[in-house]
């Protein structure tokens, strides 16, 4: 991987056509290009503005909750023996998951651009309920398309985005998961161009889409370098985070990536394991084109998009963040990769000795941290990203514990 | 501006006959391998005889992002059955045996063409028979993925303008276009709402404004009626949807094919070519 030319920074990206290296662009249809582009200078306009920052700021301490703790995670550390572990508590946040700190940031801007009808996909349901609270909170449209799959083994988020006002359209096409409610949504927008907004939940989809929602997760990685320095009087050694889309991992990683004494770990979902059923598009898949960005994707030797497998819905997608396609191939971050099995055990430990339900998708992380730590020196500083609760996935826990909840 | 000549001759001819006829085009879509691959190469021989005068292949894709229900699904009946690009390829190869004078147009999504390699593509297409090429996610802004790569190898690349292209987008949209413009009638998937007829003829005119190319209409065709409408102002009338949909309201349980299968396209066929035959345009000098 280091055979490619290391570029001065990891920071710059994307180019002003929205690739990272050869991955990300604007793979779209007619119809959507010219919203892309109105979007892409509405971004602009905006992140240039202090009143726009000023209004995330004020929303994101107010209704979020920010700063997010970062949280010496003592008889974890104890028990494994190894890195000092500290957890950046992004379950914390109002909704229970980074989620909302990208919805934030989009619904803001939709509101700029005068958009009224708000268009979300959600595998999970994390990202679906952090659309709805929002439009709630700003009297906005909000309909989000979740594949019928995930209705099923995502019941309490449905309900949660019901509740909220938002209409849940299940997705019964293709595979009926995350890629077909992307599909789907993608079909909404196209439809209704003039006065939709898409959010997007992920760092994923056409340019500016991967560039802006990683800036509106950055907010993570940003607290992190402050409240370590304070903690510890220097920066972390290593950070682990799951990846889906990436969306957590990225915004976790991303400030720190020109830090070369921060080694950076990012978690795929490897399913039942990598050689059979799995979710780890880096680790078991190859360049291709879906959803408008270039990135690596499971699929067979003609094209067509392979099912992905995870135990959690959330990391359940074929695909990776453009960026992260980059950063893998320049190898500035390590992917690797933990099973559902070794996710549960996470869950379960985590659990146990924190007092703190992790959702499935950081228990995938937590799985490495459990593997990586115990040969780290005990003044090695490692955090984690405990990217969302577990409440949500309670039912699927116990099912597969063999317990039941009444 | 790219220079390069395209090898769009049998387009150019196929249209140039319907002008002295008179008439508009029709363009026919159909999946390649749904509901199986024998059943589909018969269907598409028998397109031209029942009055369609260019041929679009739809080469299937597990995610296509602009289709209604009716494409998805043919898709993904032609993919349970195993289709893929090769195959797609080796059927117009068939096809091409036996016809040489109508245009085929394959249409899908670039991750399949992209897989197989864009210049491995380009040549096994063109040595296939292809004339020209219909990728819905490739806007101008991705040029050089594969329009620019396709000129070069001779063969159109058949670009879709949109309600949403403006005056001001439409010279970049028409820039690498070849073979024909095909003017998306709706903002909207396959298959879905019928136009405004009124609105898509006062399109048309604004891109022709834009193009000495042949501008064709499609999404919404659903009849010979419909057909009639759209021939008024366009040089050619696309349908899909509605042959698929005419397909599968033939197929038994199991979605395979019956007896009725091919006779149910070409009849829809017939009355589509009626419609358009219906409005007699102007002939070119």
């Amino acid at each position: 991987m280091s055979a490619q030319a290391q570029p001065n920074s990891f920071r710059t990206g994307p180019d002003e056509r929205g690739h990272f290296g050869p991955f990300g662009g604007r793979f779209v249809a007619e119809t959507l290009m010219p919203n892309i582009l109105e979007l892409e200078k509405a971004y602009e306009e905006a992140r240039n503005d202090p009143a726009f920052h000023a209004e995330m700021a004020y929303f994101s301490t107010h209704y979020i909750g920010r700063p997010s703790p970062l949280y010496f995670a003592e008889r974890m550390t104890e028990h494994l023996g190894g890195a000092k572990i500290y957890f950046k508590r992004e379950e914390l946040n109002h909704t229970g998951a980074h989620k909302v700190n990208n919805v934030l940031g989009q619904i803001l801007l939709a509101r700029r651009m005068g958009k009224k009808r708000i268009i979300a996909e959600t595998g999970a349901g994390q990202h679906g309920v952090a659309t709805a609270t929002l439009c709630a909170r700003f009297g906005l449209e909000c309909i989000v398309y979740m594949g019928a799959v995930d209705v099923e083994r995502q019941k309490p988020n449905v309900f949660r985005m019901n509740m909220l006002g938002a209409k849940v359209v299940p997705v019964q096409s293709g595979t009926r998961t995350l890629k077909d409610a992307m599909n789907e949504a993608l079909r909404d927008w196209v439809t209704n161009v003039a006065d939709t907004f898409y959010c997007i939940g992920t760092v994923a989809g056409p340019h500016p889409y991967p560039a802006m929602v990683r800036d509106f997760q950055c907010v993570i990685g940003n607290e992190t370098r402050e409240q370590m320095l304070e903690a510890e009087g220097r920066l972390p050694d290593s950070l682990v985070a799951c990846i889906g889309g990436g969306s957590n991992a990225i915004g976790l990683f991303h400030p720190f990536l020109d830090d070369k004494s921060v080694e950076i770990y990012g978690v795929e979902a490897a399913g039942h394991g990598l050689h059979s059923l799995h979710a780890a598009s880096l680790t078991g898949g190859r360049p291709g084109v879906l959803h408008g960005n270039r990135t690596y994707l499971l699929m067979n030797r003609d094209g067509q998009i392979a099912d992905a497998h995870s135990i959690s819905a959330g990391l359940d997608y074929p695909g990776i963040g453009p960026e992260h396609a980059w950063l893998h191939e320049m190898g500035r971050v390590t992917y690797i990769s933990a099973t559902d099995q070794e996710a549960l055990d996470a869950f379960q430990l985590c659990s146990r000795l924190e007092g703190i339900l992790p959702a499935l998708e950081p228990s995938h992380a937590l799985a490495k941290v459990i593997e990586i730590a115990p040969k780290k020196p005990k003044d090695h500083l490692m955090v984690v990203n405990i990217s969302g609760r577990g409440d949500k996935d309670l039912f699927q826990i116990a099912e597969h514990l063999g317990s039941q909840i009444v | 501006m790219l220079k390069t000549q395209p090898m769009t001759q049998r387009i150019e001819a196929r249209f140039q006959k319907c002008r002295a006829e008179g008439r508009a085009a029709l363009v026919t879509y159909i999946m390649a391998g749904d509901p199986d691959p024998e059943t589909s190469l018969e269907i598409l021989k028998s397109l031209p005889k029942a009055g369609a005068d260019i041929v679009e292949f739809g080469l299937p894709f597990t995610d296509p992002m602009a289709d209604g229900p009716a494409i998805q699904a043919a898709g993904l009946r032609a993919l349970k059955g195993g289709q893929d690009t090769v195959k797609t390829l080796d059927l117009i190869r068939r096809f091409r045996a036996e016809d040489a004078e109508t245009p085929v147009i394959l249409m899908g999504y670039f991750n399949p063409i992209y897989v197989y390699g864009v210049d491995r593509f380009l040549a096994d297409a063109r040595e296939a028979g292809v004339d020209g090429l219909i990728v819905v996610d490739l806007p101008p802004e991705e040029d050089d993925e594969l329009c620019l790569p396709a000129l070069k190898a001779g063969l159109a690349f058949i670009r879709l303008a949109t309600p949403t292209t403006d005056d001001k987008r439409l010279p970049a949209v028409l820039e690498n276009t070849a073979g024909f413009v095909y003017y998306v009638s709706i903002t909207g998937i396959t298959g879905a709402a019928t136009p405004d007829f009124g609105k898509v003829a006062t399109a048309v005119e604004r891109i022709k404004r834009h193009t000495p190319l042949p501008v064709v209409v499609g999404f919404g065709v659903k009849s010979g009626a419909h057909a009639a409408a759209v021939a008024q102002g366009a040089d050619g009338v696309v349908v899909g949807s509605a042959l698929i949909d005419a397909l599968k309201g033939t197929l038994d349980a199991e979605d395979r094919a019956t007896a009725g299968t091919v006779e149910a396209v070409t009849k829809l066929v017939k009355e589509l070519s009626e419609g358009v035959r219906s409005v007699a345009k102007r002939a070119a000098a």
